[in-house]
């Protein structure tokens, strides 16, 4: 555009009538013909401007790329070490220098799933009342609420983890389920085997799930009231209850954005790393290959054994296979980043189709 | 249910269906909804309260006028770690801030493939987690530094290029989103005047946007201000209770270790003495305090904004 713009500069233009008000106002000059060197001047400022704002676009690839290559550097003697044994294996002992992630890995994953699992049904329903239902006295605060907690920083969470929700689990939860039929039941019972001091897979999870619950539904509420009216409308004509109208119209025209809130929410949980540390337990469970499905068991995330391993890691192989931890955080959250985006890509396109 | 039997005509039922089960599935539904909006609000007003009661008790002055006293922890405050919480939001500022707005000007400027394409790997930055970044930040500032000095390199230069990287994604899509919403005719009409493309963005892009971009650097700030993870290895050298505080009179070091709110709440949390575990809920409301002003400051960038624009 600058290309076709006047050759006047800009600054002097005084509403010219006469296509002639360079030569009454520029200084250097006063022929025609000297317009042409300043506007190749502003040219070679636009193509300056250009270079600078490109150049600061590419600091996102070279972050990336030098993100990358100064992990995969790092952590190179410990692949060559290990090779893909590293995420197969269990045992993480100092002593021997034997260096493998896969319960870590697994922790991340599970206590992700407990998180998921508390907070989409409670985000949804109480996005839904937000949106749907409420009455705008409850609303106003409520949203204000939310906002507020989606601002608090992980490591406050952390802190009301240890120092609230352990006790109150320890005494509402853990005991009475201990001391219940439940774990000796067949099959969920694996799920509550063990006693526990209260750092734990649940405890993580919990905390994750109200970390990420401000975060789905306010997500999910700000979809929910982009839907038009005239849809709810046109289901209420039909003689539909407000439910039925919720869910056979409000939650499928939404689903795609609801999906990717909880994918966010998703990332959030898996690389959430200091309230996670705080509770979590940071020991490997009572299983000999270090991995319980048990949710009273203590255990590790990648992310939280990154924190609470580093400060003693030793230089050399060490440091290199916790650097690797990091590497294989990096690849798994870009996996699951990368399978929610072709997840709501292709919800996306399915009400595309619906339509 | 039971009650749709006294409606005689069956055919109709059928073909409405029931309408009572209708009715108590709606209710049911709802009520479960509320349940959960019930529970979510108590859950998050929980945490709310006991932040604010455990917080505000242990509040004090001393919070912001001492250091760390080791030998009576009772009297001891956290001055350094929230003057180093500032010290590193101004590093992380004047390397976030640069690449972020210019890389969002980019964003608006240039059209096409590679465009949206530098708009994808925004995002994928901005879900890597922040502990990953701090582990890059230990590799590309840390290490080196350590190597050229001698010294163990965890710095408030090292601290500062992590949180600057996590501002980033960040400050880049707020500033492409806002200066999106200035309307088109007003460049063009700069264009038309005659004035070049970088004119044009200084002289009247900018400043129609400028309430907004400030908005978004704020919350870019609020949202680094708490972040641990990725100063655990880069200013983490330094969690001796003796403070390795940064400052000479007048300028901070930035070179040497530093301390942070955040990472000081996170030690005190571990810390068996009951002291410390008061000063880290105080620290807590602080650090919520600090986050919450910029945010609400945010909020008034952009409403100052609009009314000049009027």
């Amino acid at each position: 555009m600058a290309d076709r713009a006047p050759t006047v500069p800009l600054t002097t233009a005084p509403l010219p009538t006469v296509p002639l008000p360079a030569q009454s106002v520029s200084k250097s000059t006063s022929k025609p013909s000297s317009i042409p060197p300043a506007s190749s001047l502003a040219r070679f400022g636009d193509k300056i401007y250009g270079a600078v704002i490109f150049l600061a676009s590419l600091s996102i690839f070279g972050i990336i790329l030098w993100l990358f290559w100064q992990l995969t550097g790092a952590s190179l003697p410990s692949i060559r070490h290990f090779g893909l044994s590293f995420v197969t294996g269990s045992e993480w002992d100092e002593v021997s220098s034997s260096y493998h992630v896969l319960p870590y890995i697994f922790g991340t994953l599970f206590s992700s799933a407990i998180a998921l699992l508390l907070a989409v049904p409670v985000s949804i329903g109480a996005a839904i009342f937000l949106s749907e239902l409420a009455p705008r006295w409850i609303r106003t605060p409520a949203t204000f609420l939310i906002e507020l907690l989606a601002a608090i920083p992980s490591v406050v969470y952390g802190l009301w983890g240890i120092f609230i929700l352990i006790p109150f689990m320890k005494q509402f939860i853990v005991t009475p389920i201990v001391g219940s039929r439940l774990p000796h039941l067949p099959i969920i019972g694996e799920l509550f085997k063990g006693q526990s001091a209260g750092y734990s897979m649940l405890a993580a999870g919990m905390i994750l799930a109200i970390m990420v619950t401000p975060f789905i539904t306010a997500v999910t509420r700000d979809i929910l009231r982009a839907i038009p009216r005239s849809q709810r409308e046109g289901s209420y004509a039909l003689g539909a209850t407000k439910w039925e109208t919720i869910s056979q119209v409000v939650i499928p025209y939404a689903k795609s954005g609801i999906i990717g809130a909880v994918i966010l929410g998703l990332g959030r949980a898996l690389g959430e790393t200091m309230a996670v540390t705080m509770l979590i337990g940071n020991q490997p469970p009572n299983t000999p290959n270090g991995i319980s499905l048990s949710v009273f068991q203590p255990g590790y995330t990648l992310a939280s054994a990154l924190a609470n391993k580093f400060s003693e890691a030793s230089p050399g192989l060490s440091t290199s296979a916790l650097v690797e931890v990091g590497l294989v955080l990096f690849g798994v959250t870009i996996v699951v980043n990368g399978a929610a985006r072709l997840l709501v890509f292709y919800t996306a396109k399915d009400v595309q189709g619906g339509k | 249910m039971s009650t749709t039997l006294s409606s005689p005509p069956n055919l109709l039922a059928k073909s409405t269906g029931n309408v009572a089960g209708r009715k108590l599935k709606n209710i049911v539904m709802l009520t479960l909804c509320i349940i959960a909006a019930g529970l979510a609000i108590l859950v998050l007003g929980l945490v709310l309260y006991f932040l604010l009661s455990k917080g505000f008790s242990s509040l004090h002055i001393r919070l912001f006028t001492q250091l760390p006293d080791n030998i009576d922890t009772s009297k001891g405050g956290m001055a350094q770690s929230i003057f180093g919480t500032l010290v590193l939001l101004g590093v992380s500022s004047a390397i976030g801030l640069p690449f972020g707005i210019l890389g969002g000007i980019y964003q608006i400027e240039a059209r096409g493939r590679f465009a949206s394409l530098v708009r994808f790997f925004t995002d994928v930055l901005n879900g890597i987690p922040s502990i990953v970044i701090g582990i890059f930040a230990y590799a590309a500032v840390v290490f080196p530094l350590a190597q050229r000095t001698h010294g163990q390199g965890f710095s408030a230069y090292a601290g500062g290029f992590a949180l600057g990287i996590l501002m980033i994604p960040t400050v880049m899509r707020t500033t492409e989103e806002i200066l999106r919403l200035v309307p088109f005719p007003l460049r063009e009409a700069s264009l038309g005047l005659g004035a070049t493309r970088w004119r044009t963005m200084w002289s009247v892009v900018l400043p129609a946007a400028r309430g907004g971009i400030i908005t978004g650097v704020m919350l870019a700030l609020a949202r680094i201000a708490g972040e641990t993870a990725p100063l655990l290895f880069t200013i983490f050298g330094n969690q001796l209770f003796a403070t390795h505080k940064v400052a000479g009179v007048s300028v901070p070091t930035l070179t040497a270790p530093i301390d942070a709110l955040p990472l000081r709440i996170y030690n005190y949390s571990q810390d068996v003495d009951p002291n410390h575990n008061a000063q880290a809920w105080a620290g807590a409301v602080v650090l919520i305090t600090l986050i919450l002003v910029l945010s609400i400051a945010a909020r008034f960038a952009t409403r100052g904004n609009m009314q000049e624009e009027k």
